[in-house]
């Protein structure tokens, strides 16, 4: 095996794939979607357990982006650099994209200091911090709303809204109750998806522990929430260079049109640079 | 499928639906994450308004173009559709919200006036149990299934049927259990390999419980395709496609001998079998055999020193 070519074989295994780098062109196969014909209303759940699923957000990113979409992406774990950083790998700049309105980019990490420092007259998106009793999400899904509500000069500038939120646990390490954070996707579904017509995708850890009740509600409501979860997990015989873990489809609502066999589907993968690559269990380039 | 085939699939499903209906009261349809259970419900409510009754929908997990996509004009007509879904906690502030928030949308369903069966279908359940206390909501339930008759209609008891749907794994075990002891009908959904199936549990009142498995799939207009079951438990004809392979062709190892070659193996003398000729020969080694004698002719390399054959000390 180690005379061969290891690319050589990745070619042959991927077919004719795209040279373009923009978002993961095996994943879009996968779920049958190009940026031209993406599916609208559908709320996307994203999950990890025992593994690091933030490709994903980056690839929808990116993807929706290139769709020509309004994005609203709602970051609450890492700055806006590192997400522009990954994006441009993926030949999206979100600096441009910003610029000319396609993206409405909350930095949590950023404003959640000015809650605290700086006066404010409307609810701050992330109000919530400050209050010492439960609070409820309802400044964030305005600023949500407002974001993602085209304006009334009636020109349709952007394909459809998209929310991205990275990432739902957090809001629940924050001091959220799991039916406050469901509440929130609820009306961002009910805004988002229904009224506008648009997507949303949102991605939540599965920390595995029987014993995390909120994160459980959390993660099961919005599983019943979501048309599609796309849930990967770490291999569970551990850490392997060639495979880095296993992505599970599952269509849950599936449309009239689609049949309701094939719901489910799981995969293998391993993240490259600029690429993150699929194979079908046990199929690794690296062991054939 | 023959016409009297499908004949009689279509009364089965028919009857079974029904049988779910008939008994009135609380039919507790639970699902899970893996197996959703909105077009079991859809396909119920179906049922109901094609046999001529009026449907209320309490609807708080999906939108009312959502609900009613899917549905004929017919079924659509019956159906009455609460919509909680849009602002169930009146964030937006327009006062559309109904007053008193679902469980007050509930009980004034409780309140209605017109005769004839009613069927109420609540989506769902989990949505209420995770925002209200589960003695509400149980209190509400035990309310509208067991409705007074109202004043000046007949003293018979109205069939009031309500369908709720439970997301079962976002309860614990105790709100689930007062759920199912408060209902008629249970419906536990399931399957396996594209196949749905529903494990239902009739509670007659003064009988023994009745369990019942059913296989179906729910096609595009809601309407149930009953199944037989999942077809790889047993399979008694052999599948037409694939002719049965013969295993000795193409061996590298014979499996018979021929008679030539079945006297040659008879006639091998084993070598460690002691036979009378192999006796003789040990016994007289003369006869022409010269003892065997080991010829060595050492090389210009060896160095045959006898207290260090090996040459490995290092003296």
């Amino acid at each position: 095996m180690k005379g061969m070519h290891l690319p050589d074989i990745r070619m042959l295994l991927q077919g004719a794939s795209p040279r373009s780098s923009e978002m993961f062109p095996e994943l879009n196969n996968l779920l049958n979607t190009t940026p031209d014909k993406a599916e609208q209303g559908k709320l996307t759940l994203l999950c990890d357990a025992r593994t690091d699923g933030s490709f994903l957000v980056h690839h929808f990113l990116s993807f929706y982006l290139k769709a020509n979409c309004k994005v609203c992406f709602v970051a609450l774990l890492q700055s806006f650099s590192h997400y522009n950083i990954v994006a441009q790998k993926l030949g999206v700049s979100l600096a441009a994209a910003r610029e000319r309105g396609q993206l409405v980019f909350l930095e949590g990490l950023k404003s959640s200091v000015d809650v605290f420092f700086q006066a404010q007259e409307d609810p701050h998106p992330l109000q919530f911090l400050r209050e010492a009793s439960a609070g409820n999400l309802q400044p964030l899904y305005e600023f949500v709303r407002e974001a993602l509500t085209p304006a009334d000069n009636g020109e349709a500038a952007w394909r459809c809204p998209v929310l991205l939120v990275d990432d739902l646990s957090v809001l629940l390490s924050l001091g959220m109750g799991a039916v406050a954070v469901l509440d929130f996707v609820h009306y961002c579904r009910a805004t988002v998806c229904c009224e506008l017509k648009g997507n949303m995708v949102a991605l939540v850890h599965d920390s595995g522990d029987a014993e995390d009740e909120e994160n459980n509600t959390l993660l099961i409501g919005l599983s019943h929430q979501s048309h599609l979860i796309l849930r990967t997990e770490g291999l569970a015989t551990g850490f392997c260079k060639d495979v880095h873990g296993q992505l599970r489809i599952l269509w849950r609502r599936p449309s009239q049109s689609t049949a309701r066999r094939d719901r489910s589907l799981t995969f293998q993968y391993k993240i490259q640079d600029k690429n993150v690559s699929f194979f079908a269990r046990g199929m690794s380039p690296a062991i054939l | 499928v023959t016409p009297s085939e499908g004949a009689a699939g279509c009364g089965r499903w028919s009857e079974m639906l029904e049988s779910l209906l008939a008994l009135g009261g609380l039919v507790l349809l639970r699902d899970s994450v893996e197996w959703e259970g909105r077009s079991f419900l859809k396909a119920l409510i179906r049922k109901a308004a094609l046999s001529g009754e009026q449907v209320r929908i309490l609807g708080c997990e999906v939108s009312e173009e959502e609900f009613r996509e899917g549905f004929d004009s017919d079924v659509n007509s019956r159906l009455v559709y609460h919509d909680l879904f849009r602002d169930p906690l009146n964030w937006s502030k327009t006062g559309e919200a109904p007053p008193g928030g679902p469980l007050g949308a509930l009980r004034a369903m409780c309140k209605r006036t017109d005769p004839g069966p009613v069927t109420i279908a609540i989506d769902s359940l989990s949505w209420l149990l995770l925002r209200q206390p589960c003695t509400t909501v149980c209190q509400v339930l035990h309310a509208l299934s067991h409705r007074t008759p109202c004043p000046g209609h007949s003293p018979a008891v109205e069939q009031v049927r309500v369908l709720g749907l439970l997301h079962e794994e976002l309860h614990g075990p105790g709100p689930v259990g007062a759920l199912s002891s408060l209902a008629q009908t249970k419906v536990t959904l399931g399957g396996t390999a594209g196949l749905d199936s529903a494990h239902i549990v009739f509670r007659r009142p003064r009988q023994r419980p009745i369990h019942q498995t059913q296989w179906f799939s729910v096609l595009p207009d809601f309407s149930l395709d009953l199944q037989e079951g999942p077809r790889l438990e047993c399979q008694p004809h052999p599948d037409p496609y694939t002719s049965p392979v013969d295993p000795t062709t193409h061996l590298t190892f014979n499996l018979r001998l021929s008679k030539k070659e079945k006297e040659a193996r008879d006639g091998l003398t084993l070598p460690f079998q002691f036979s009378s000729e192999k006796q003789q020969a040990l016994l007289c080694p003369g006869q022409g055999q010269a003892a065997s004698h080991i010829f060595y002719e050492p090389d210009a390399y060896d160095d045959l020193d006898q207290e260090d054959p090996d040459d490995d000390l290092d003296v």
